[in-house]
Parts: structure tokens; sequence; C-alpha cells
């Protein structure tokens, strides 16, 4: 498909925010590899971590191909102010609970994205989003299950999976800020709409936390954490892509 | 009471009897055994064990343990205590006497007979061909 400026702008900006929620959210989850609450989890945890970085690679090709920089140079050599990933993926992995939640909210909002991103009128795109549903599908399966688990096995676990839950809801909510150039996504047959996932979103997780015990905080006192699709972040970010580019920069021009 | 889990310390047990079964029992979840299922139709093999408090986290942990490097359609997970087994003390039942021999498949020898109608009917014996290809190479 032939793109004028405008699209062609607006569609890299939209897999840009897409591939960096992954890489990054990838890159922290990895942090739990070797500290895993119990052998198995550690596996599966590393796993999903692993996951999400491959799917973020993907998209990184697609952008090559619309003549942005390969994946290793897009991934390891951009400056913070670039990168396009949500607040909710830079934080540090804190402890477990947040670690879960965290998931349990970004998974959600990835698996609706990509049944949306299952019809787009950007082809390579579609493809993927149905090439990956397998694997997000356990994704989500993996966070529900630890959920209900937490949320109901004791008064202890119950209170820290609901003060994560109570902690982590302004990040998850920046996850639908939306972009300037949602018109033309849309008008382009390439994505509806944040508000259309944000409330997709919340039909899906309200009854699986209720399910879990826990609440959401009020509507009322929501104040999602927006600024990363604008390149805007935490001051956690920066020290990560230094310490996820660090083996990169020894030398760049490697074959791997 | 202490143990090596952080999360066991805090809970802070007795140290009598009682708080040590409490941790034994924590320290270690228990076990389900996981079943393998490579095509729909094939049977399930057992394929080991993992940890976990119910069998729905027994499922998604035996999913990255044990499928992710081959092809799978299903899988089961049963609790290891659920499990019915005989005692090793019983292994001997299983011997079989020398003089009944016949009962086991490898005493019948028919490859002969098979080979003479093969022969006679002009079937190819493709058993034997793969053997050939097999040692020219």
């Amino acid at each position: 498909m032939a793109y004028n400026e405008q699209e062609l702008a607006a569609v890299k900006e939209f897999l840009y925010k897409i591939a960096d929620d992954q890489l990054i959210i990838g890159h922290r989850n990895s942090e739990w590899t070797g500290l895993g609450p119990l052998v198995e989890e550690d596996i599966a945890f590393s796993s999903i971590a692993q996951d999400k970085i491959g799917q973020a690679q993907h998209i990184y090709e697609i952008l090559h191909n619309l003549g942005e920089a390969d994946a290793d140079t897009i991934a390891f050599t951009r400056d913070a102010s670039l990168f396009k990933c949500c607040h909710l993926t830079e934080y540090p992995i804190g402890e477990y609970d947040f670690s879960l939640v965290r998931n349990f909210f970004f998974n959600h909002a990835e698996m609706l994205r990509f049944e949306m991103l299952a019809s787009s009128s950007l082809e390579d795109l579609a493809k993927l989003a149905k090439k990956y549903r397998g694997e997000i599908k356990y994704h989500v399966m993996h966070s529900d299950t630890w959920i209900k688990q937490l949320g109901k096995a004791n008064e202890e676990s119950h209170n820290r999976m609901q003060a994560a839950v109570n902690n982590t809801i302004n990040l998850a909510l920046g996850i639908f800020e939306e972009s300037d150039s949602a018109d033309t996504l849309k008008s382009m047959g390439v994505f509806e709409g944040e508000k259309v996932l944000q409330s997709r979103w919340l039909e899906t997780i309200l009854p699986i936390l209720e399910s879990a015990s826990l609440k959401l905080p009020e509507s009322s006192n929501w104040q999602p954490a927006y600024g990363g699709r604008k390149g805007v972040h935490t001051e956690f970010l920066q020290p990560l892509i230094y310490e996820m580019g660090e083996v990169f920069r020894l030398d760049p021009k490697a074959e791997w | 009471m202490s143990s090596i889990d952080p999360r066991i310390d805090r809970l802070e047990l007795p140290a009598n009897e009682d708080g040590k079964e409490v941790m034994n029992k924590l320290e270690q979840w228990e076990t389900y055994e996981v079943f393998h299922q490579k095509k729909r139709g094939d049977q399930h093999i057992h394929v080991g064990i993992v940890h976990a408090v119910t069998p729905e986290m027994a499922i998604i942990l035996a999913k990255e343990q044990y499928t992710r490097r081959r092809q799978t359609s299903n899988l089961w997970v049963v609790r290891t205590a659920d499990v019915t087994a005989t005692a090793y003390d019983d292994a001997d039942m299983f011997e079989s006497t020398p003089e009944k021999t016949y009962r086991e498949a490898s005493d019948y020898y028919c490859m002969d007979r098979i080979r003479k109608y093969q022969l006679e009917h002009g079937i190819k014996d493709r058993k034997e061909d793969r053997r050939k290809v097999k040692e020219a190479e």
C-alpha cells in the first residue's frame, strides 16, 4: 500500500508504540530470571518475557521495511525520548505482586489490541496479530491464574494484590493514551482507536478481578499516567535502555 | 522456626511439631504428574512433574516446562497424591517364570511366514527396503 507522508508517519508511530511496549515489558520481566518464586514459574515467566521481545523484534522488522533502521539498531541505540512505550512497562520489577498485576493489565490490553489488529488494513501487522494469538492467549492464561490464586489465597496475598492493583491502575490506563494521528489511523482502517480498546479492556478485566475478589479503585480517582506515547518517560527508562544495549555497543557491527 | 524461604520466615512459625508440619508443607508444594499428547488421538505420555497449588496452576507451569520444544495438542495434569501405585516391595509379582516365555510377544516367530507370503504375492517389504538403505549409508 502506498502511503502519503502523514499516513506513513502515523503508521510508524503506531508500530513503535506497540513494539516498544513489548520490548520494555519483556526486558523488565526478564529481570526475574533466576529470582522467580519457584523454578517452574521462573521458567514460565522468563519464557513469556522472551515471547514479548520476539514479538517486538517482528514489529521492528515491519518498521525496517518501511524505511527505519534495522531491529537491533532501533532497539538498542535510540534515546529514551524516541521510545513510545507507556510508563507501565518502564517501572522496575518491584515485588512479584506488582509484576503479576502489571502483566495482567498489559496482557489483556495486548490480546484485545491484537484481536482488533487481526482485521487491520496494515496487512503485515494483521498477519502478525494472527500469528501471535496463541502466544498471547497463554500469557493471559498465566496472569489470570496467578491473579485468581493470589487474590483469594489468604489475607496477606489478597491485601498485597489489592494494593498492587490500586498502585498500578493509573499506569495501566496510560496504555490507552490517544495519539494525535488517531483519526488518520482510523480512516486508513489500521486501528479503531485507544478509546475503543480501553472500554473493551475494562469489560474484560472487571469480571476476572471480581472472581479474584479484587476491585478497581473508583473511576473518579483515576489519573492515567500519560506521556509515554509522546516520548516523555519516567526516570527508569533511560538506565534500562542503557543496560539493554551494553553488549550491542561493544561491537555494533557484529554478526550474531 | 527458620526456613531458607523468606516467605515462610515471615509467618514466624512456632518452633514445635505443629510449626514443622506447616513448614514442610509450604517449603515444597505438592506435585502434579504431567501427561503430554503429541497429536489428537495419540496416547497421553507421562513426561514428568511440576510443583503447583492448584490444577490450573499446574497446567500453566507444565505448558512451559514440557511443551516448548515439542509438538503438542493436549496436556493432562493429575495430582501425584491421586495416583494409585503398586509397592516396590511387590515388584517380584512382575517377574515371569522362565518356562512361560510363550506369554511374551518376543517369543512368537512369524516374520519367516510373512516374508514368504510377501514373496509369493509380490508384496514389497518396506521394512526390508529401509534396512538396506540404512546399511548402504
